[in-house]
């Protein structure tokens, strides 16, 4: 009988920020407890208090250089509430959505091609050596260079809309400060064709990925949840933009619908754990044991009614039929469902470019000023929601974020103990292998671990084996 | 030829390497592509690859001389993320994908202050700044009429 064990990932790799998974094995080698950890500490709800409201929206794009896109047009659209404002002119919302639809699709291109794609195509317990970006353009070259380019699609539209790729400045309170030239939309056109072949490619390699290895997709990091997402106003549709709360249980009931973001707080409980300085929402009726949920592309899949773009509305009712039209509970069907997204996207990009508005005038819209203003979307990783009021001086006085890592956090627990129990219990020996599979379930999420918190600087990479006494018995060195 | 400063202006002396290439970009550099981003990216590979010569200007830490400035090779694949490459990476990226590796260089821009959230750099750094400048404008200068 052995000594009971502690094991520690950390940094989790290939995924956004720093984590650290901690697995206990009792003297049987089964495990005990496995838990996130994320392990760096967030200051941007106390720094952003006194700064000034128009200033917001672009200061809480330095929470991430990943998806800044996402905090600038939440923070923006609670400052169109503060401002008074409650309907965009047509050029700002398609702008702005524009801009959006490039971040989604350059983030989730970059998320399959070079963080998932070596699990994928190398298996999860593949030599550490092999699991990386450059062994999978040695052996699909042509993938390597799509991928690239998709993502400097994206990039260019987040850069034409907001005025550059990183902490742009183009969504303002009521609305955006610029259009989109002729020249540029041209440009973009000339090649949207082309992004929506390899767009489609890409869902079908996600769709074929999931499909032949369904045994291992339905069992892999797989449990039954709640889910939510904000779905269009009028018919339930997908829309990442804009939309009311939908939340449906595992078996597809409806826990409430339609409801206005502004009224969050009201069904959705923040809960703190000693553990983590992550917080774990749930949804208040349910409580603490039963009202946790997931969000993100598989989450936005099982709650929206259809797509509105023919394409990947297509491959939307093939997944939804893999499990005859109730949620789909498979975490690594997170996959398939991160590239229905792409198609979307596309789909989108293709048809605001062909709509006038975009070269509008009428950029900004002003209304009767009020102290509370909350913004949500659909970020790449999930919904995302900032919360602000403001004093009689337009200096912010409250703020609340919760990221979309943070509503993932109680899945992607459950995910790590899932994982673990199956993969690790039982062996003498933990290798590298088996210690992937579980950053496999936590990349399926695609975390942003240093959004949902905020990190400062870089750790080194390192997966150490500790004994009970504390000693080292194994370590390895990863990749970030 | 093209030049590409990266760093977070919201760390301090992160900014250097932004700092930089916007100061190189006001001036009349002709012969130079000059881009600024906050952090070097797969799709800097596709850049790189459409020229002959690339210098990459960011901050460095822990340095007693006010600037270095080294050629680089392609290597270091394994630390191939997607927010945290470094600029033999993407060299590498571009000779795998490409074929091509231009010849390229690091200038290192030593800073002190990294850890707050703050914009604007200290008074060091923004000495060793000008300092670095000084410097690339002669070797630039030698470079196009070599």
């Amino acid at each position: 009988m052995g000594e009971p064990r502690l094991i520690e990932i950390s940094p989790v790799t290939r995924v956004e920020g720093h984590g650290k998974v901690t697995i206990h094995l009792n003297s049987e080698n089964e495990v005990d407890e496995a838990r996130l950890h994320i392990v760096e500490f967030r200051g941007f709800e106390r720094f952003i208090r006194g700064r000034l409201m128009w200033e917001v929206p672009v200061i809480v794009q330095r929470l991430c250089g990943i998806c800044p896109v996402s905090h600038h047009l939440a923070a923006a659209k609670a400052m169109d509430m503060i401002a008074g404002v409650d309907q965009l002119t047509p050029t700002a919302e398609k702008m702005r959505r524009l801009m959006h639809y490039g971040q989604v699709m350059q983030s989730h291109v970059l998320h399959f091609f070079h963080l998932a794609a070596p699990d994928l195509l190398f298996g999860f317990g593949a030599p550490a050596e092999k699991r990386n970006i450059f062994e999978v353009i040695k052996e699909q070259p042509e993938l390597g260079k799509r991928a690239v380019l998709m993502r400097k699609y994206g990039q260019e539209i987040i850069e034409a809309t907001a005025g550059k790729k990183i902490h742009g400045t183009g969504a303002v309170p009521g609305g955006i400060n610029r259009n989109l030239p002729i020249e540029r939309r041209d440009h973009f056109l000339s090649s949207i064709d082309e992004m929506l072949a390899w767009a489609q490619d890409a869902v079908k390699l996600a769709r074929d990925y999931t499909l032949e290895h369904e045994d291992l997709v339905a069992e892999f990091g797989s449990f039954p949840s709640n889910y939510m997402s904000l779905v269009r106003e009028e018919d339930g549709a997908l829309d990442l933009y804009h939309g009311n709360l939908r939340a449906l249980s595992s078996t597809g009931n409806v826990i409430f619908d339609q409801l206005p973001y502004p009224q969050y707080h009201e069904r959705l409980i923040e809960d703190v754990r000693s553990w983590s300085y992550m917080k774990f929402p749930f949804i208040k009726e349910l409580g603490p044991e039963v009202g946790w949920y997931r969000v993100g592309p598989l989450a936005r899949m099982n709650t929206a009614s259809f797509i509105d773009t023919p394409i990947a509305d297509a491959a939307h009712k093939e997944l939804k039929a893999v499990t005859d039209g109730h949620p789909n509970n498979s975490t690594l069907a997170n996959h398939w469902a991160r590239m229905i997204e792409v198609v979307h996207c596309v789909e989108k990009i293709r048809e605001l470019l062909n709509d006038p508005d975009l070269q509008g005038n009428d950029l900004v819209m002003t209304g009767e000023r009020r102290g509370e203003g909350i913004g949500v979307i659909e970020a790449p990783r999930g919904n995302l929601i900032h919360h602000y009021q403001v004093d009689e001086n337009d200096q912010v006085t409250y703020c609340n974020l919760i990221v979309s890592t943070t509503h993932n956090n109680e899945g992607m627990n459950r995910a790590v103990k899932d994982v673990a129990v199956k993969h690790l219990s039982g062996h003498d020996q933990i290798t590298e292998g088996m210690l992937n599979h579980v950053e496999v379930a936590i990349r399926a999420y695609d975390p942003c671990l240093s959004c949902a918190t905020h990190a400062l600087g870089q750790m080194p990479l390192q997966v150490e084996l500790f004994n009970a006494e504390g000693e080292l018995v194994d370590s390895k060195a990863q990749s970030v | 030829m093209l030049l590409i400063g990266y760093g977070n202006p919201g760390r301090g002396d992160d900014g250097l390497g932004p700092a930089f290439s916007e100061s190189m970009a006001a001036r009349d550099l002709t012969s130079w592509t000059i881009d600024t981003d906050y952090q070097l990216v797969a799709e800097h590979a596709f850049d790189v690859s459409g020229h002959e010569l690339v210098v990459f200007a960011d901050a460095e830490i822990g340095s007693a001389e006010p600037f270095s400035f080294r050629e680089i090779k392609p290597g270091a694949p394994e630390v191939l993320g997607s927010h945290s490459l470094v600029p033999e990476t993407v060299l590498s990226l571009c000779e795998t994908l490409y074929g091509v590796a231009p010849t390229a260089f690091v200038l290192g821009i030593s800073g002190v202050e990294y850890g707050e959230v703050k914009e604007g750099l200290s008074d060091q750094a923004a000495a060793n700044l000008t300092k670095a400048q000084a410097f690339f404008l002669d070797w630039a200068g030698r470079l196009s009429t070599a």
